[in-house]
């Protein structure tokens, strides 16, 4: 593993510190943080992180091997989850997991050769009104379907996603996402709808008076 | 007269709902201008006047919860939103945090005055970019407004408001495991007592709520607690978001007073998808019981839901029709429960694992009958012996659907596999290729 830590802004780990009374406390913002510089929990991340804590590099792997947000190897730039909970599952999300792989000719955890996409099969996202649901750098893909799927995909590797269903206006990338993730503001908030349809049925139907 | 009750989602529909400029345009933030010039001792009465259950699973009265904290003893208090959402089939929380998160930061604000915190944290899941970017932005709004920070709304209190993005992992949704997962470790559950009220956070006195229990303060203070009394049924008090999705025409966000019925439901949602009917349903997520159509008239409060052999949980109704086969649904729940076990405990580590084990061979016809007392064997030795509730809910699919579907396995053994057409349970007509 051949991985650098110079880009990793000790200015900007040490304001995540600040946010919180204890500074162990910021060891999950901190490996979103190298994440998002470094595409995924490198050697030298964690390392930088324990000098930063002040805790031993193994405390550090033990809470990063823990969560499965943090990958210990590359991901895609887009990396896209397909929910096969039950409920997505069921209403067509198997169907879409395994029209992907075939298309992209990689198995789950698998990333393309050109290093466009990754795919993984995830658990609930929280968004069953709007099944089956697909997300790519976490970002929601709402009621998809097999060829929308594939567009989404194609549209990743050819540099040009379509945009995310209740999101911003474009897709981000993987390290992009994963800076927002880490408590940075990208100034994307503003972009995108405030909610979909289902989220508005029941709003919609007591205006009806129903 | 509507049989819902929109308070949470009244102004969702605006297309600036999520600003600090959209939620002032209807009085947001008057509460806690309100509550910091109340006493707040008073301010927790209010809300046990209330009658607020915690929303998040467990329906503890909130107010209760608040009132558990010691005061006096000179020590930091903490409060914590629980922003985990990641029970199956839960989808209230995120959409309402996309929509309009001030309305959490100002139950924040009160709900630390009450229990006179000076800092407070929202532990949301990582999973969810664009709802973390307007909750963050919300929070640095409510900061630059004075709302946080030092002094707030000009009173001399100080509130320090940290988001905390996690990184993927269920158990997190779990109180202590949360408490655990924010102080840097492993999330995985404590031994209780002590309880998170005498020490949680850093081992200080923490009150865990969540989102919707804390976003349904502001109102309360605003309306009273009579106001939020007349909703509802006598021991579950106010209105609350109902999640439907699945096999249903409509799916979608449903606030009403507790207490309201699926039937009633699923008649505003048009119904089961056309030309099917229901099967089984969770009334609160995957960890609630299977109820099936002999429960439409169920009152979904927390009494009228436990009494029927379920729980009301989150509310989140999952709707399947006819062509689902149970037994692949559960397999998936349970294969969900062994990927999310924190492997702390034996009893939920190994047994989900084994589960695991034996409902694939069922579900793929390769088991014997002797295997539905093995799994029922299994749950008897999970639940109740687990360390944490997520054992607790792998159980609860499994016995539910041996319950009322014990002949839809059997037919997996005389069928030599599943008999169902996958295909036929999926929204769209695509297969593969």
């Amino acid at each position: 593993m051949t991985t650098t830590n110079q880009n990793l802004n000790i200015d900007v780990m040490n304001s995540i510190v600040a946010r919180y009374p204890r500074k162990r406390s910021a060891i999950m913002p901190l490996l979103h943080y190298v994440q998002a510089i470094s595409g995924y929990v490198t050697n030298d991340g964690i390392e930088k992180i324990s000098e930063i804590l002040e805790i031993e590099t193994a405390e550090v792997s033990a809470v990063a091997t823990f969560y499965t947000q943090y990958k210990r190897k590359p991901v895609g730039e887009y990396h896209i989850g397909v929910c096969t909970n039950t409920l997505c599952a069921i209403m067509g999300g198997d169907v879409i997991m395994e029209a992907l792989k075939d298309h992209l000719g990689i198995e789950n955890d698998g990333v393309t050769a050109d290093g466009k996409v990754s795919l993984e099969h995830i658990e609930c996202n929280a968004a069953c009104d709007y099944a089956p649901v697909v997300m790519a750098n976490w970002e929601f893909y709402d009621n998809q379907s097999v060829s929308s799927a594939k567009d989404l995909v194609d549209g990743a590797r050819a540099g040009n996603p379509p945009a995310p269903t209740r999101g911003p206006s474009k897709l981000v990338t993987f390290k992009e996402a994963s800076l927002v993730l880490a408590g940075l503001d990208d100034g994307l908030a503003n972009e995108g709808t405030q909610a979909g349809e289902p989220t508005l049925l029941g709003l919609k139907l007591s205006k009806e008076g129903k | 007269m509507s049989q819902l009750t929109p308070v949470l989602s009244a102004h969702w529909d605006e297309k600036d709902s999520f600003t600090i400029e959209g939620y002032k345009r209807h009085g947001g933030y008057n509460a806690a201008a309100k509550a910091l010039a109340m006493d707040p001792d008073a301010v927790i009465q209010m809300v046990k006047d209330s009658g607020l259950r915690g929303r998040g699973g467990a329906g503890f009265p909130t107010g209760m919860k608040w009132g558990f904290i010691p005061q006096g003893d000179n020590k930091d208090h903490y409060l914590v939103v629980n922003a985990d959402e990641s029970e199956p089939g839960t989808c209230k929380d995120m959409p309402l945090l996309m929509a309009n998160p001030h309305v959490l930061v100002e139950g924040v604000i009160i709900a630390a005055y009450a229990i006179r915190a000076k800092h407070a944290f929202i532990y949301i899941r990582g999973e969810v970019t664009h709802v973390v970017r307007r909750v963050n932005q919300a929070i640095t709004d409510a900061y630059k407004a004075g709302y946080l920070g030092k002094n707030i709304f000009g009173t001399g209190n100080d509130l320090e408001l940290v988001l905390h993005i996690g990184a993927g992992a269920y158990i997190c949704g779990e109180e202590t495991a949360l408490l655990d997962s924010l102080e840097g470790f492993r999330g995985q559950p404590r031994l209780r007592p002590p309880f998170p009220a005498i020490a949680g956070l850093y081992a200080r006195p923490t009150v865990v709520n969540n989102v919707e229990s804390i976003a349904s303060v502001p109102a309360i203070i605003a309306n009273g607690a009579e106001w939020y009394q007349s909703m509802g049924t006598e021991k579950s008090k106010g209105a609350t978001l109902y999640s439907l999705s699945g096999h249903v025409n409509n799916p979608g966000q449903f606030e009403a007073p507790l207490g309201i019925t699926l039937r009633q439901i699923l008649e505003l949602a048009g119904g089961v998808r056309n030309g099917h009917k229901l099967k089984f349903w969770t009334p609160g997520g995957s960890s609630t019981p299977l109820f099936t159509d002999e429960h439409l008239d169920v009152p979904l409060d927390y009494e009228g839901v436990s009494a029927a052999g379920s729980m009301l949980g989150t509310k989140a109704l999952q709707i399947f029709d006819e062509t689902t086969c149970v037994v692949r649904a559960v397999l998936r729940w349970t294969e969900f429960y062994k990927h999310e076990s924190c492997g702390k405990c034996t009893p939920c580590r190994e047994g989900t694992w084994w589960l695991v084990q034996i409902l694939r061979d069922l579900e793929n016809g390769k088991g014997t009958e002797a295997d539905l007392q093995k799994l029922l064997d299994l749950c008897d030795n999970i639940m109740g012996r687990s360390f944490c509730a997520l054992g607790d809910g792998a159980t609860s699919p499994i016995t539910s659907s041996i319950k009322y579907f014990r002949d839809e396995y059997i037919s997996h053994l005389t069928n030599g596999g599943c008999p169902f057409d996958a295909a036929k349970s999926t929204l769209f007509e695509e297969v593969l290729r």
